[in-house]
């Protein structure tokens, strides 16, 4: 069967939302333990879920609560299983106990974040208030989840696809960063085979000590120095994944004069803003960390090198700037333009804040004039 | 000549960091002679939780999870889904099973999981130096409740396997205690009977063990046990609760 029509549109497309791309995307990456609780705006994923796992022969639970959820993701992923779980804000919340214990067990597993406005139960429109909670632990302890922060539909299926190899890779569980936008957003959403990774054995894993020593799942080290031991260990295999992980999207950083940092719904607007820009003789450009945690260091550091400020958009009230100040390390200024609750900053106001921080009137005139063709 | 007493072969020779008179040493070798008698090691994966029990994987030789305070039956089932036909138990202490983690082993019991819960009720906290348990009897002196456990503040000690028992989903509940050498036979076979409901995949089984914690009850030995028999069997008699073999 050809697989595209011509023009080379594909067949295989499919038109979901980007909870469903995750779900399915999980499946196809040989997740067969998913464990969920309803909260909008992730419940598509977890209805689909329901209908899917049994069609492929895996375990479908709606558990009692977030906790329960986690819980036995941490069971699944133990016993050697691919397992999943996903909510949004205050469910995450509530996750964070387990996600400390999967850490500290060296436990891979995948957990979606459908991130929704807060503090406390806040509301169901999109946010990206959750970034500290992601990137800096979010638990207790010295520890760190790797965090993949998609942009579409299409990129929610990529990266969770990819989020279970490196899960493996790393013992580690990963966190896919999205908000209510990417979670229930309906695009053209094609899955990629991907060839099967050389990943290692789980020869820790539990299943049964038939014929072979024990395995012990913990994350308890009672005696004096053990477990400083092991959170030295911890920390090798983070500077390791810092090392090899980070990724980002750079588009038009070399001509810019001002570069935009954002992630997630915000980058889709930063991009049109970047668009717009290139008619224009003051050019914007833009970093779009992929990783939220590695946090693309390396490639914020060189543009800042040469480049007349940064502004970092967010839907926060200003979290992930602080990272992006961290890289820049005073070579250039860095600013922010968030909004909160529910609000998506346009690309009018993000122009505006542009003019605002660029101190000639280079900027004001070109970009006041691009505002106006919108 | 045989051998007419010796150390389970699944029991770690080592020595325990349990209390002077405590019993869940007891329980942890109840379950390694059945592991060895039936020939199970190999298929058995056991949860230990937070609290006295945690260290339980240093003493058992077999595969086994740490769960967070509480949760061991939803990290249990989680082990099943991928182990169906393993034999899987969760080791729990009264705080884990019936303060922090009442949701999950009501929840547990209500899927009917193929899981086995042994559920050790010594009515205190030990590991954090004795405070009021869920179920600390009423009047009971513990550290957080020194003038004895009044219900208008502190409520009611709570009966696990009665309250379980409601719930379709259970299908063995037993309680036994530790206070005799009968008692122990006994809490051995109500053990190997949970092991077998879920083997049969007969679903949710919890044997509650009234286990002695002389340090925290501030009494010695003999009567820790002699409280077991006199005191804590009035509130928590001894007996099968719910039976899938006798239909009620």
């Amino acid at each position: 069967m050809k697989d595209s029509l011509p023009g080379g549109i594909s067949i295989m497309k499919q038109l979901l939302t980007g909870n469903e791309a995750a779900a399915e995307a999980a499946i196809q990456a040989g997740c067969r333990y998913y464990y969920g609780y309803p909260i909008t705006p992730q419940n598509e994923l977890i209805n689909y879920m329901s209908i899917r796992m049994p069609e492929v022969g895996g375990a479908f639970i709606q558990a009692e609560s977030e906790i329960a959820a986690i819980s036995m993701v941490h069971g699944s992923a133990a016993a050697g299983g691919r397992a999943m779980t996903s909510s949004s804000s205050p469910g995450i919340s509530l996750k964070q106990e387990g996600i400390s214990y999967l850490a500290g067990s060296e436990l891979p597993c995948v957990i979606v974040n459908i991130q929704r406005g807060g503090p406390g139960l806040g509301d169901i429109s999109a946010s990206q208030a959750d970034y500290f909670q992601a990137v800096k632990g979010g638990g207790h302890g010295d520890y760190h989840t790797i965090v993949l922060a998609p942009c579409s539909a299409q990129e929610m299926a990529d990266l969770v696809y990819d989020a279970f190899d490196l899960a493996d890779k790393y013992r580690n569980p990963v966190l896919i960063l999205g908000d209510a936008q990417i979670g229930q957003l309906m695009e053209p959403v094609e899955f990629h085979k991907k060839p099967k990774k050389n990943l290692p054995a789980k020869s820790w894993a539990l299943t049964g000590a038939e014929g072979r020593k024990k395995n012990v799942v913990k994350s308890f080290y009672p005696v004096k120095g053990q477990l400083e031991e092991f959170n030295a260990h911890l920390q090798k295999k983070y500077r390791t994944i810092e090392e090899h992980e980070a990724r980002y999207e750079a588009i038009n950083i070399h001509k810019a004069d001002v570069i935009l940092v954002a992630y997630g719904t915000s980058a889709r607007i930063c991009k049109e803003v970047v668009k717009k820009s290139q008619q224009y003789k003051f050019k914007v450009g833009m970093v779009r960390p992929v990783t939220l945690w590695p946090f693309p260091k390396e490639i914020i550091r060189k543009v800042s090198e040469r480049v007349e400020c940064i502004l970092t958009v967010e839907m926060s009230a200003g979290q992930m700037v602080e990272d992006v100040k961290l890289a820049v390390e005073g070579r250039c200024p860095v600013h922010f333009y968030g909004r909160t609750g529910g609000g998506v900053p346009t690309s009018l106001e993000i122009i505006k804040k542009i003019v605002e921080i660029v101190p000639d009137n280079r900027a004001a005139n070109t970009l006041l004039q691009l505002a106006e063709v919108k | 000549m045989h051998a007419i007493y010796e150390k389970p072969q699944t029991f770690i020779d080592k020595a325990t960091h349990f209390c002077p008179g405590c019993g869940h040493g007891i329980v942890l070798r109840l379950i390694a002679e059945i592991l060895d008698a039936w020939g199970i090691r190999g298929k058995t994966i056991g949860l230990a939780p937070v609290g006295c029990a945690v260290l339980a994987y240093n003493y058992l030789d077999i595969d086994m999870c740490e769960a967070a305070h509480g949760r061991p039956p939803a990290v249990a089932t989680g082990i099943k889904r991928v182990h169906p036909d393993h034999v899987v138990f969760a080791y729990q202490g009264d705080g884990d099973l019936a303060a922090i983690g009442t949701a999950e082993i009501i929840h547990a019991a209500n899927r009917g999981e193929n899981i086995t819960f042994i559920f050790v009720n010594n009515a205190v906290y030990g590991m954090t130096s004795g405070q009021m348990a869920p179920t600390t009897l009423l009047r009971q002196k513990t550290v957080t409740t020194p003038s004895g456990r009044d219900p208008i503040n502190s409520g009611h000690p709570i009966r696990v396997c009665e309250l379980l028992a409601v719930l379709d989903g259970s299908s063995y509940l037993e309680r036994v205690s530790l206070s005799s050498p009968e008692n122990i036979r006994k809490t051995k076979k109500a053990i190997e009977k949970g092991f077998k409901t879920q083997m049969e995949k007969k679903g949710f089984s919890l044997i509650e063990i009234l286990s002695p914690c002389p340090i925290y009850w501030r009494m010695d030995a003999n009567e820790a046990m002699r409280y077991i028999d006199e005191e804590m069997t009035r509130t928590f008699p001894l007996g099968v609760v719910k039976d899938w073999e006798q239909k009620n």
